[in-house]
């Protein structure tokens, strides 16, 4: 069941939010659902891939077929009704050998002084030698003193051979936010997640992950970097837990500034006497030499500081 | 042309005030400058006064005439100072390209990057991309270091050492790079180093030891006492 939809149907405040969590100012060419305020405004599914709504809770399951090749799925959330409250349940179902992106976001416009928050919940189930590239962006604009929250949950189980890249940013306008990664590996399954945060203002970060790697020959890489500015707190969690011959790797960076407080609590778990584990954990302000480094190539040191900002965040 | 009167610096160390330049003056006119002189005698500590990244407890600074003795590290550098670190610094995420692009203080092309790679020996294309961080050896970094001052193409350079660390790239190629320089901007380059083969292509050398210029002049009178000196402990940095 495809849902007409047109993108002049959306206010221009939705299709600004669009724009900066998926890039999307077009109806895309493949496969899709756009949630706003709480339902469902525009969907389409392919022979490969398909998108039905849930029948006993908010949410959608996306199906994609056994051996899909190129195809981009784009499922972004966008809330522009003031002090809305969206809980969502997606489940995503990766065929056996399949290969897909899939672009989720969400963006908040909250002009209020009550809380718009959208949580969602998504289980991706990787088929045997699949592979899955998963973007996520999460942005919060508007002028109200309402807060902008978001609490993504990501479950992960991939089956033998699968991978997947999980690659999440949170660069502006989301006041609280509490991230949570499970990820369950099995037989010689690999999962990297790149996550980047920029917290300023009061807002508040907190990260969780937690990696079973099961398999014989699983692979686990998270990577986290953020900048925390101002007031912000951010709180970054990792368990990588090795149950078998696997290698795993967790590394948390951070630029902290102002009054800003970073805590970080990398953990790692060895179930078996074959898992090579490491973590790294680093916190720091900007090194005076890369300011000095490259206001003596002519840049202020307000450029210098968001050159090295933006390059550490790209 | 660079002018240095009276600069002092000193810095306040856990065993109290630490003086690391002694009342320096000196003249830099076009052409090229080797400092050199023994460890620890504040070579490093002059070129970071020069540049903005220290300043100077006591004197004047002149940059063609104009007092820069107030200017900060960026007012420099856009008055047309350049300087190439000894330690050159890492950056997660910054790329060649990136910080090429920053030092030419334009949009630069991939080909004119890697004009500047090319010349400093960098097969450009294996590194434009690379971000500048500890991925890259110390060699490398050290001629991305200089790549960056060329780039700036300004009329008063300072390299700290450039020759530390560059190891498999000949000494030839480093001299034909500060040759080429001087042909584009016609100005001063000033170096800091021992090398006996930086030393030879001095218009004149400039020898500093305990903060102070022991010795200054053109090459021909300088360097010969230098040569005499190798045996000297207190000149123990110069060898070739």
């Amino acid at each position: 069941m495809n849902i007409d939809f047109d993108m002049k149907d959306v206010a221009a405040v939705g299709r600004g939010l669009l724009d900066s969590i998926a890039g999307l100012t077009e109806i895309p060419s493949g496969a899709f659902n756009i949630r706003a305020d709480g339902k469902s405004i525009g969907r389409a599914s392919t022979k490969a891939v398909e998108i039905i709504s849930k029948k006993d809770k908010p949410g959608i399951n996306i199906i994609i077929a056994p051996g899909t090749t190129g195809e981009t799925v784009y499922i972004p959330v966008i809330l522009t009704e003031p002090g809305l409250q969206d809980l969502v349940y997606n489940d995503f179902y990766i065929g056996e050998a399949a290969t897909v992106e899939i672009i989720a976001g969400c963006g908040i416009h909250n002009d209020s002084c009550t809380e718009s928050r959208h949580d969602g919940i998504h289980t991706f189930h990787v088929g045997k030698n699949a592979h899955v590239k998963y973007v996520e962006r999460h942005y919060g604009e508007g002028n109200g003193e309402g807060t902008n929250v978001m609490n993504p949950t990501t479950v992960v189980n991939i089956e033998k051979n699968g991978y997947m890249e999980m690659e999440t940013t949170q660069i502006k306008g989301v006041d609280s936010t509490e991230r949570v990664t499970r990820a369950t590996l099995g037989e010689g399954a690999r999962i990297v997640i790149s996550e980047k945060i920029m917290t300023h203002g009061r807002q508040h970060a907190t990260t969780d992950f937690k990696v079973d790697m099961n398999g014989e020959g699983s692979t686990a890489n998270v990577v986290s970097r953020s900048v925390a500015r101002d007031d912000s707190r951010q709180q970054f969690n990792a368990d990588l837990r090795g149950n078998n011959r696997c290698h795993g790797h967790s590394e948390c960076d951070a630029i902290i500034m102002d009054n800003a407080v970073v805590s970080s609590l990398p953990q790692i778990t060895a179930n078996s006497t074959e898992a090579e584990l490491i973590h790294e954990a680093a916190i720091g302000k900007i090194a005076g030499e890369q300011l000095e480094k490259l206001m003596s190539l002519g840049l202020t040191e307000k450029e210098a500081e968001d050159k090295i900002i933006g390059g550490f965040l790209k | 042309m660079l002018k240095l009167v009276d600069i002092d610096f000193f810095a306040n160390t856990e065993k109290g005030r630490k003086d690391i330049l002694k009342g320096i003056n000196l003249e830099i006119n076009d052409g090229f400058t080797v400092v050199t002189g023994p460890n620890g005698g504040g070579k490093s500590s002059l070129a970071k006064v020069i540049s903005g990244l220290y300043k100077p407890t006591g004197g004047r600074l002149y940059l063609n005439g104009e007092d820069i003795t107030d200017l900060g590290i960026t007012e420099r550098a856009k008055a047309g100072i350049s300087y190439a670190f000894q330690q050159p610094v890492r950056f997660k995420g910054i790329t060649v390209k990136d910080l090429i692009t920053i030092a030419a203080g334009r949009e630069i092309s991939v080909s004119e990057a890697c004009e500047f790679l090319s010349s400093v020996g960098l097969c450009a294309r294996d590194y434009i991309d690379r971000e500048v961080n500890s991925s890259l050896s110390g060699g490398e970094l050290k001629r991305i270091e200089i790549a960056s001052v060329l780039a700036r193409g300004t009329e008063f350079a300072v390299f700290d050492e450039p020759e530390a660390g560059i190891d498999l790239w000949s000494f030839n190629s480093l001299i034909k790079v500060f040759e080429k320089m001087r042909e584009r901007t016609h100005g001063s380059i000033m170096i800091i180093s021992h090398q006996e083969r930086i030393l030879e292509i001095a218009d004149r050398i400039v020898v500093i030891s305990d903060g102070r210029v022991e010795r200054e002049g053109p090459k021909d009178e300088i360097l010969p006492g230098l040569m005499y000196d190798r045996t000297c402990p207190r000149l123990d940095g110069i060898n070739s």
